[in-house]
């Protein structure tokens, strides 16, 4: 036990002073995830403030033939930009982005509503540019509420109750607290989160077997009188604890970080104090030992540095495939569910952001399985350690 | 005392040590000589138990290399090929660290090290990281790092492969006051100067197997040849004729 303490206590003391491991473990986690984070949810929050407190403006070809409904925009404080273009020229102003949004009156226009017959009115957008997309919606709505008002105005001349022609209301009661929207949002942060734990450890699995037979240290080191298998966890237990930092240090950040982003802008409430940080943490503790474990299994593997450096950039993303999968399907948390690795500390930590508490038994199952996975991959590690082929 | 007894071991098709039998005393310095890839390496990494023998016995200080490996790493003290130290710590830590996984502990441990720092004349660079030694300054460290829990036996692999001329003399010199004090000294090497200098018992290998062995008297009676240069060349070229 004292030995797996000394191993322990070495491997740390060294990976510490190695400015370029120090850099790189904790590089990831602690500066460039909430820095990515933040600058995400900025452009998304401005975006967003923006279609909805800036004015929709829109150009208008041919208005002296449509004053009423420019009056209608007026009103509805849309700002309305007198242009002449013919209608190829309005559409490649709108796909080049000269224009965001053209409206064209056609000359029958005046006469065919005076007719009482459909009036044409073109409206040229561009849907592939999302930038936009937002306000297109917005002017086709008030277009369909114009439309709406000059319909009732005709039924009342005749005499008829314009609710005959509404047959439904329709009233949307969203029930998404704004938490739960954010949450969406959110689900990034424990993505980040597993990046930062298994690029926290990297270096470190990579020295218990690569980089102590590169350096030319690991065949004196098995001439001691130490079981192997207190050399690779003493050796793991060292990566383990940098990953859990590397966790910490990243939860703290987003801590700080989220404070300073306007998620209320947009209607989100990011629910990210210090007993969530605390929570997702114990969530996703349990997924130290397996990531050490793994990634020092596959490490075991490759005859030099560099190639267990290329290996394992690959390992970095195992564990993130069941998350992409759960953020693409909308994967809700169940029991069964709790038996996947990853997958359940992601789901977990999901809830904890949007506010919800967690199911004793769901937090059980996780933390159990993934914990027994961690010592099952230990074990292999020991063994593939105790092998003579470790000296490559 | 190191005893190996028909030792055999294969990687695949090829047999690096092919049935060798030797005996280094206490109190000795015994030289393994051949050329690269005759099976010395192969041989001390079995003492030193990283590699087991397919067949044959190999005792170090009574303790079997196979069943019981702990107590023979136990009694050994190893110097590898490459000095093997962490840049990142300094000498001194890497002393340490060597002398914890042997079990010791507080004033004992740091008075060992100091002895060793004085007797090879450390003091001035212990505290400094490994990164920046010199080439004879890593062969110190390495040596008390292998010393530090005086082992009654020590097995050195090439441990003069690229060292100035003041290292080695140094190497020698403590070599020889390791014998005086009754210790089994085992090492290898290729180059027959340096062994010719050193050591009271030779053994030559070739072809992973025994070509001769004995005192450097025993060895030019053997060969018929005039100085142990020609000895070594006949003896071994002899082996690969066959």
């Amino acid at each position: 036990m004292s030995a797996v303490a000394t191993v322990f206590r070495k491997d740390v003391l060294e990976n510490i002073r190695d400015h370029r491991v120090i850099l790189s473990a904790f590089f990831f986690g602690v500066l460039l995830a909430p820095i990515i984070f933040a600058l995400t949810a900025n452009i998304t929050s401005k975006r967003v403030a923006q279609t909805q407190e800036e004015p929709l403006e829109i150009s208008v070809s041919g208005a002296d033939r449509a004053p009423n409904l420019l009056a209608f925009f007026e009103e509805n404080g849309a700002i309305a930009k007198r242009v002449e273009l013919s209608a190829d020229e309005a559409m490649r102003a709108v796909r080049s982005g000269a224009e965001e949004l053209v409206l064209i009156v056609p000359e029958d226009y005046p006469s065919r509503l005076r007719a009482g017959e459909p009036a044409p009115i073109e409206l040229v957008v561009d849907t592939a540019n999302t930038h936009t997309s937002g306000n297109a919606e917005r002017a086709r709505r008030l277009l369909e509420g114009y439309s709406r008002q000059l319909a009732a105005l005709r039924l009342l001349v005749r005499g008829i109750d314009p609710d005959v022609i509404r047959p439904i209301a329709v009233q949307t009661l969203d029930v998404a607290t704004p938490a739960g929207r954010a949450a969406l949002f959110l689900g990034m942060l424990t993505y980040f989160c597993f990046m930062s734990m298994l690029v926290g450890g990297f270096y470190l699995a990579i020295d218990t077997t690569a980089g102590e037979r590169e350096r030319g240290s690991l065949e004196p080191l098995l001439s001691l009188p130490v079981s192997r298998a207190s050399l690779i966890v003493g050796k793991m237990l060292a990566t383990s604890s940098f990953m859990a930092v590397s966790l910490l240090l990243t939860l703290v950040t987003f801590g700080i970080v989220l404070r300073f982003i306007p998620l209320e802008r947009f209607g989100m409430s990011a629910n990210f104090g210090w007993e969530v940080v605390a929570g997702i943490f114990a969530v996703m503790v349990a997924f130290v030992p397996l990531g050490a474990a793994l990634m020092t299994v596959v490490a075991s593997f490759t005859r030099s540095n560099r190639e267990a450096q290329s290996w394992l950039s690959v390992v970095l993303f195992v564990p993130l495939a069941p998350i992409l999968y759960a953020q693409l399907s909308g994967t809700k948390a169940s029991a069964a569910l709790m038996f996947v690795p990853s997958l359940s500390q992601h789901l977990l930590g999901t809830n904890l952001l949007r506010g919800d508490s967690i199911p004793p038994l769901h937090f059980v199952i996780s933390a159990g399985t993934t914990l027994a996975l961690g010592v099952l991959l230990a074990l292999l590690a020991v063994r593939l350690y105790e092998r003579e082929a470790i000296l490559g | 005392m190191i005893v190996v007894e028909n030792v055999s071991r294969s990687f695949g098709p090829v047999r690096a040590v092919d049935d060798i039998s030797f005996v280094a005393n206490d109190g000795r310095i015994t030289g393994l000589l051949g050329h690269n890839g005759a099976g010395k390496s192969t041989t001390l990494r079995i003492l030193s138990t990283v590699l087991r023998a397919d067949s044959g016995r190999a005792l170090v200080d009574g303790h079997d290399c196979a069943r019981d490996s702990l107590a023979v790493r136990r009694s050994l003290g190893v110097l590898p090929h490459a000095s093997g130290l962490y840049a990142t710590l300094t000498g001194r830590e890497n002393i340490r660290y060597y002398g914890r996984l042997h079990g010791m502990r507080g004033a004992p441990l740091e008075s060992a090290i100091e002895e060793l720092v004085e007797r090879l004349g450390l003091g001035a660079v212990v505290d400094r990281r490994a990164k920046g030694y010199s080439q004879g300054e890593r062969l110190k460290v390495a040596l008390a790092r292998a010393l530090i829990h005086r082992p009654r036996t020590v097995i050195l692999d090439e441990p003069t492969n690229g060292l100035d001329v003041n290292a080695v003399r140094m190497l020698r010199e403590l070599l020889r006051e390791l014998r005086a004090s009754g210790r089994c000294i085992l090492f290898s090497s290729h180059v027959m100067q340096e062994v010719a200098a050193l050591c009271d018992h030779i053994v030559i290998i070739s072809g992973g197997r025994v070509v001769v062995s004995g005192t450097p008297g025993e060895i030019l009676e053997h060969t018929g040849a005039t100085d142990l240069e020609e000895a070594f060349v006949r003896a071994a070229d002899a082996e690969r004729a066959e």
